[in-house]
C-alpha cells in the first residue's frame, strides 16, 4: 500500500491533501505549459530561419515570444522544482509526514491553474503582446493585447508562489525530526527554504506592480502614465524588483538538487558543507541587491549603475564558490555516469558559461553594448535551460524510482542528455556571436549578416526539442513497464531513501530520529 | 455565566507530533503571510514617497483637498475595532464564549462602519469632482491638475487595496464568529480568534500608514 | 551593410568606428581570455576527475584534508575570483562613466543633434536646422551629442559599430554622446522592444569626411535652426509676456540660466538642465522657484516634442557661456 494506489478516482486526485500527489498535480501541469513555452519557441525559431518577417506576421511573432516568456517564467521555471520535487521531497527528507499546511498546499495549485486559466485566456482573446516585461507606457496605454488578463493571470499565479513559500518555510522550521539540526539537513533543503524566503518577499513586490498596471489599464488610474508626470522608470525598478530575485527562485532549487545528485554519483559528502549552505543564503539575500542591472542604459543615475555593477560581481561570487566545492566533491570519489549525474555535471558546465556571462553583462562599458541583444538572451537562457532545466532533469531522473517506484530505461536517459548537451549548446552559443555583433532582441526580421548563426540556432533548437521530448515518452512508457525500484537503487543517503519506493501515504511509520551528518556516504546504509 | 461543552478529546491534524507544534506553525504561516502583505503595501508606499519627492507642491496641495477629518474620525473607529478584536481575544483565552462573539460582533460592526463612511467619502470626492479616472470630469484648482490627478489616482488605489484587505478581513471574522458560536474546543478557538486578530492588526496598521502618507503629508 | 574587416566577417564581429569603440573591445577580449581559461581549466578538472575516479578505477581514495572540507583551500580560490571580478568591475564601471557621462569637448566643437523616436521611426533634427528621417550624417572626428526623447513609448538608441546606447523616454531627455571615428554607414537600431514594428525601426548613421559633410550640408534644405524656430515659439506661445523684459508679471528671468543652480521654493536646489527646462514648460509646479508663486500655465499637450527641443535650445543658447552642455 503506497500513495500512489491509497485511493482511485478523480476526486481522491483533485481534493488530496497528501503532498506526494499535489506533487503530481503540478508536475502534470506544469510540463503542460513547458510544452506550450516550447511550442510557442518552435514558431520564434522557424520564424528566425530566415532574415525577412515571412513566417508569421509582425503581431503574431511578437505575441510569440511574450506567451514563451510569460508561460517559462511563471508557469513552468518558477514552480518546477520547488512544487514538484520540493513539494514532494520535503516532508520526507525532514522526516515528517505531510507539510505544515496540506490544504494550502492543495489551495495553492488550484491558484496556479486559476492563474493559468487566465493567461490562457489572454492568448486566446487577443493575445499579449508586450513582452515578459510588461514594460509601461506600452503596456499600458499602447498596446492592443489582452494585457489586464494576463497580468492578472501572472498575479494570480503569484499567490502560488506565495502560499508554496510559506508551507515550505513553517515546514522546515517547525517539522523536522528529533535530532534534524540546521547543519545536518541535505542542502536541497536549505535551497528550498531559501527560494521560499525569495518567494515570500519578492512576490508580493510583483503582485503591487501588477495591480497598479491593471488599475492603469482598466480605470484609467495613471501611475506610470508620463503624461501624468508618471515615471516609466520606476515601472522598471519596481518589476525587476521581483523578477530578479526571482531568477534566483528559479536557480537555487536547482542548485540544491544538484548537491544531491553529485554527492550521490560520486558516492562522497558534499565538499564544504558550510559554505554550501551559507551560499545558498548570500545569493538570496544578494540577489534582492542587484535589480538594477536590468536598467544600465534606461537613463537610471550612472552612479546607481555603478553601485549594481559592484552588487552583481559580488552576487556572483558564492555562485564560483559552488562550482569549487562540486568538483572537489568529485576529487577521490567513486564516480557513475547514469542520466542524473550526465545531467548535473551538464549543469555545472553550462551554469558556468551562463555565469561568467552574466559577469559579463554586470561590467557597465560592455553592457552598453550587450543590453536587449541576443548576448544577454543566450546568457540568461544558459543559466534557465542550460542550468536550471538540465537540473530538473537530473532530478527528475535521481527520484522518478522514488516517486513512481520504477526504474526508467537508462540508455535513453543517457541518450536524452547527450542531445540535450549538443542540441543546447547549438541552439545558444552563435547567440552570443549574434549579441556582440549587434542583432537585438525581440527582433521579427534581421539583418542579412545574421542569417547563419540564425540557421544553427534554430537547428539546434530542433535537437533541443527532441532531447526534451525523448523523456516525456520514455518516463511515461517506465510508468508502465519499467523495472520495479527498490527502496534504494541509487545507494543514496537521505531519509527518503529509506522508506519504499514509492512511498507509503503517511511517508513514515514512526518518526526517525537523525544521529549523523548530511551524506553520510563515508558509512554503509 | 454558561459554560461551554467540556470536550475531552484534543483533535492534532495528522502531520503534526503535538497541538502546540500545530499552533506554533499556523501562528508563524500567518506571521510570514502578513510579512508579504506588508510587502504588498510597500511597492504602493514606495511609489508614492518617489512622487511625493518629485511634485512635493502639487501633491501637498492635492492632499489637502481630502477630508482629514472624517478620515481622521474614520480612523478612529478602526483603531476601536482593533481594540475590540484584542478584548475578543483575550475572552477566547478565558474560554468564555459569550464575551468572545460580543466582541466579534463589536469588531464587525466597526469594520463595517469604516468601510461606510469610507465610502461616503468616495462618494463626496466624487460629487466634488476629483475622481481622475473612469473617464470623469477632473476639477482640481491649483497649477498642474495633471500632476494632481497622480496624487488622486493613488490615493484611489491605496485606500481602495486597504478597503479590499478589510473586506478580506471582515470575511475572516465572520468565519471566526461561526467558529466561536460552534465552539468545538476552547483552545482550538483561542487560537483561531488570535491568528484572525493578527490579521485585522495588520489591516488597522496599514491604514495607520495610509492616514498619514496621503492625509496628512500635505499639512 | 557595413563593411568589415574581412577576417572578422566570418565571426560577425562589429566594425570599430568611435572613440571608444576600442577602449570597449580591449574590455571585451580580456574578459573572454580570463572566462575562456576558467571554462577551460573547470572543463579539465571535470575530465579529469571525471576518468580518474570513475567507479571501480584503481586510483587511490585515501583520505586526505582535502575530503571534505579546507580552509585555506577555499580561501585560496575565493580571492583569486574575488580580486578578478574587482578587477573587472572597475575597468568596466570606469569605461562606462567615460561614456555615458563624458566630458565636454574642449574646443567647443561638438554638433547638438536632437533625436526623437516614435513608433517606429527615428526623426533627427540638426543644429542647422536640417531634418533626417532614420538617417543620420555625421562628419569622422566631430562629436556629436544627441538629445533624445520618445514621442510614445519606451525606444533605446543603438548603433553597434559605436558600442553606444541609450534608451529614449517619453517625457524625459536622455543624452548620448559619440565621435565617429570611420568613415562608413553603420547599422541604427532601436533596441527596446516598441510594439509592432519594433524590427523595423533600424536605420542608418552615415559618417562623412568633414569637407563632404560640409557640401552636404549646404545642399540641404534648412528651415529655421531649432533656436531661431525656438525663439519664435517663445513668442508665438506667450512666454514673452511673463519671461520677457518689459513683463509685468513676475517670472524668473531665463537669460544666463542654462547650467545654473536653481534654488527651489520647497527647498533644495535642482540644475537649469534640459530636462529642468522641459519639465518647467510642461509640468511647472514640479519645481517652483524660490520666491516665486505657483503661477505659470502648463502647457502638457500644447506643443509638440519637436517645439519642445526648439524652446530648448532657444532658452539654452541665452546662456552664450555654455552652448553645448547636456
Amino acid at each position: 500500500m503506497n500513495y500512489l494506489n491509497a485511493g482511485y478516482g478523480l476526486k481522491s486526485w483533485l481534493l488530496t491533501l497528501d503532498h506526494k500527489r499535489v506533487a503530481w498535480l503540478y508536475f502534470i501541469s506544469i510540463t503542460g505549459f513547458f510544452f506550450l513555452g516550447g511550442a510557442a519557441a518552435t514558431l520564434v525559431r522557424l520564424e528566425l530561419i530566415t532574415p525577412a518577417g515571412d513566417l508569421l506576421s509582425s503581431d503574431a511573432y511578437n505575441q510569440m515570444f511574450s506567451l514563451h516568456g510569460i508561460v517559462m517564467v511563471w508557469f513552468f521555471l518558477i514552480p518546477s522544482i520547488p512544487a514538484t520535487m520540493g513539494n514532494f521531497l520535503l516532508p520526507l527528507m525532514l522526516g515528517a509526514r505531510d507539510m505544515a499546511f496540506p490544504r494550502l498546499n492543495l489551495m495553492s495549485w488550484y491558484v496556479f491553474i486559476l492563474g493559468g486559466a487566465f493567461t490562457l485566456t489572454a492568448v486566446i482573446a487577443g493575445g499579449i503582446d508586450t513582452g515578459w516585461t510588461f514594460y509601461t507606457p506600452y503596456s499600458t496605454m499602447f498596446s492592443n493585447g489582452a494585457v489586464l488578463a494576463a497580468a492578472t493571470g501572472v498575479f494570480i499565479v503569484g499567490f502560488s508562489s506565495i502560499l508554496t513559500g510559506i508551507n515550505f518555510i513553517v515546514t522546515t522550521h517547525k517539522m523536522r525530526a528529533p535530532g534534524l539540526t540546521w547543519f545536518r539537513l541535505p542542502l536541497f533543503v536549505w535551497a528550498q527554504y531559501a527560494t521560499s524566503l525569495i518567494m515570500v518577499l519578492a512576490t508580493p513586490v510583483l503582485s503591487i506592480t501588477l495591480v497598479l498596471l491593471g488599475v492603469e489599464r482598466a480605470f484609467g488610474i495613471g501611475i506610470f502614465d508620463p503624461a501624468l508626470g508618471g515615471d516609466p522608470i520606476l515601472f522598471e525598478h519596481l518589476f525587476w524588483f521581483y523578477s530578479h530575485p526571482a531568477v534566483y527562485i528559479m536557480l537555487l532549487p536547482a542548485m540544491g538538487v544538484v548537491s544531491e545528485v553529485i554527492a550521490c554519483f560520486a558516492h562522497k559528502r558534499i565538499f564544504g558543507y558550510k559554505v554550501m549552505a551559507f551560499s545558498i543564503l548570500a545569493i538570496a539575500l544578494f540577489g534582492f541587491l542587484v535589480w538594477g542591472h536590468h536598467m544600465f542604459v534606461s537613463g537610471q543615475s550612472i552612479y546607481a549603475g555603478v553601485a549594481f555593477s559592484l552588487l552583481s560581481f559580488l552576487v556572483s561570487v558564492p555562485s564560483a564558490l559552488k562550482i569549487f566545492n562540486w568538483l572537489a566533491t568529485l576529487y577521490k570519489g567513486h564516480i557513475r555516469f547514469d542520466a542524473p549525474m550526465l545531467f548535473a555535471l551538464s549543469f555545472i558546465g553550462l551554469f558556468l558559461i551562463g555565469g561568467l556571462t552574466g559577469v559579463f553583462v554586470a561590467t557597465l562599458a560592455l553592457d552598453i553594448q550587450m543590453h536587449d541583444t541576443y548576448f544577454v538572451v543566450a546568457h540568461f537562457h544558459y543559466i534557465m535551460v542550460g542550468g536550471m532545466v538540465s537540473a530538473y532533469m537530473a532530478g527528475l531522473h535521481f527520484w522518478w524510482p522514488k516517486i513512481t517506484g520504477r526504474l526508467y530505461p537508462e540508455m535513453w536517459a543517457r541518450v536524452s542528455a547527450i542531445i540535450v548537451f549538443a542540441g543546447f549548446n547549438l541552439t545558444f552559443f552563435p547567440q552570443f556571436i549574434l549579441g556582440w555583433a549587434g542583432m537585438p532582441r525581440r527582433y521579427h526580421a534581421y539583418a542579412e549578416e545574421f542569417q547563419l548563426l540564425n540557421v544553427f540556432s534554430s537547428a539546434g533548437a530542433g535537437m533541443l526539442a527532441v532531447g526534451y521530448l525523448l523523456p516525456l515518452l520514455y518516463l511515461l512508457w517506465s510508468l508502465r513497464y519499467g523495472a520495479r525500484a527498490g527502496g534504494n537503487p541509487w545507494d543514496a543517503r537521505g531519509l527518503e531513501w529509506t522508506v519504499a519506493s514509492p512511498p507509503p501515504k503517511e511517508n513514515f511509520a514512526t518518526v526517525p530520529r537523525v544521529d549523523s551528518e548530511a551524506y553520510a556516504y563515508d558509512t554503509p546504509q | 455565566m454558561t459554560r461551554p461543552n467540556n470536550q475531552t478529546t484534543v483533535i492534532v491534524a495528522h502531520q503534526f507530533e503535538t497541538l502546540e507544534q500545530q499552533f506554533d506553525a499556523d501562528l508563524l504561516g500567518m506571521w510570514l503571510f502578513l510579512v508579504t502583505e506588508a510587502l504588498l503595501f510597500s511597492g504602493a508606499f514606495l511609489a508614492l514617497a518617489v512622487y511625493y519627492h518629485q511634485y512635493y507642491d502639487t501633491f501637498s496641495a492635492a492632499a489637502r483637498e481630502l477630508h482629514w477629518l472624517l478620515a481622521g474620525f474614520n480612523s478612529v473607529i478602526l483603531l476601536t475595532s482593533g481594540l475590540a478584536v484584542a478584548l475578543a481575544e483575550q475572552a477566547a483565552d478565558q474560554h468564555r464564549r459569550r464575551l468572545t462573539l460580543w466582541w466579534l460582533s463589536a469588531t464587525i460592526a466597526l469594520g463595517v462602519a469604516f468601510l461606510g463612511l469610507k465610502g461616503y467619502e468616495y462618494y463626496m470626492e466624487y460629487r466634488a469632482g476629483l475622481v481622475p479616472f473612469l473617464d470623469q470630469p477632473f476639477a482640481f484648482s491649483g497649477p498642474d491638475p495633471h500632476n494632481a490627478m497622480l496624487f488622486y489616482n493613488f490615493y484611489f488605489a491605496i485606500t481602495g487595496l486597504h478597503a479590499l484587505h478589510m473586506i478580506i478581513g471582515l470575511m475572516v471574522l465572520l468565519v471566526m464568529l461561526v467558529l466561536t458560536y460552534r465552539w468545538r474546543e476552547g483552545a482550538r478557538v483561542a487560537r483561531q480568534v488570535r491568528i484572525a486578530g493578527l490579521y485585522w492588526a495588520f489591516v488597522d496598521i496599514v491604514w495607520v500608514l495610509v492616514y498619514c502618507s496621503l492625509y496628512l503629508l500635505g499639512r | 551593410m557595413a563593411d568589415a574587416d574581412d577576417r572578422w566577417q566570418l565571426l560577425l564581429f562589429p566594425e570599430s568606428a568611435s572613440s571608444v569603440s576600442g577602449q570597449v573591445d580591449t574590455l571585451f577580449w580580456a574578459m573572454v581570455v580570463a572566462c575562456g581559461l576558467v571554462v577551460a581549466l573547470v572543463f579539465t578538472v571535470l575530465l579529469v576527475f571525471g576518468i580518474r575516479y570513475r567507479r571501480g578505477s584503481p586510483a587511490s581514495r585515501r583520505g586526505s584534508p582535502l575530503l571534505y572540507h579546507n580552509r585555506w583551500l577555499e580561501i585560496g580560490w575565493s580571492i583569486p575570483v574575488l580580486a578578478a571580478f574587482l578587477f573587472f568591475f572597475a575597468w568596466g564601471a570606469l569605461l562606462y562613466v567615460e561614456i555615458l557621462d563624458p566630458p565636454t569637448p574642449e574646443d567647443g566643437d561638438a554638433r547638438r543633434v536632437n533625436v526623437i523616436g516614435k513608433q517606429w521611426m527615428w526623426k533627427f533634427q540638426h543644429p542647422e536646422g536640417i531634418r533626417e528621417i532614420n538617417t543620420l550624417h555625421v562628419a569622422v572626428g566631430q562629436t556629436v551629442r544627441l538629445r533624445m526623447t520618445s514621442q510614445d513609448v519606451i525606444h533605446s538608441f543603438f548603433v553597434p559599430a559605436f558600442r553606444i546606447k541609450q534608451d529614449v523616454l517619453p517625457q524625459t531627455y536622455t543624452r548620448l554622446q559619440f565621435t565617429p571615428t570611420k568613415v562608413g554607414r553603420f547599422d541604427l537600431y532601436c533596441a527596446e522592444y516598441c510594439g509592432l514594428s519594433h524590427s523595423g525601426m533600424v536605420g542608418e548613421v552615415v559618417v562623412m569626411p568633414p569637407s563632404e559633410f560640409q557640401d552636404w550640408l549646404a545642399r540641404r534644405d534648412r528651415p529655421g535652426t531649432p533656436q531661431q524656430d525656438g525663439e519664435r515659439l517663445f513668442r508665438q506661445y506667450g512666454c514673452s509676456g511673463c519671461h520677457g523684459e518689459a513683463s509685468s508679471v513676475r517670472a524668473p528671468d531665463l537669460a544666463g540660466l542654462y547650467g545654473k543652480p536653481v534654488p527651489l521654493e520647497s527647498g533644495g536646489t535642482v540644475t537649469a538642465d534640459a530636462q529642468y527646462l522641459r519639465d518647467s514648460i510642461v509640468f511647472p509646479s514640479k519645481h517652483v522657484v524660490a520666491g516665486y508663486a505657483p503661477i505659470m500655465p502648463s502647457f502638457k499637450d500644447q506643443i509638440s516634442e519637436e517645439d519642445l527641443l526648439k524652446l530648448t535650445a532657444y532658452i539654452q543658447s541665452l546662456t552664450p557661456e555654455e552652448p553645448d552642455a547636456p
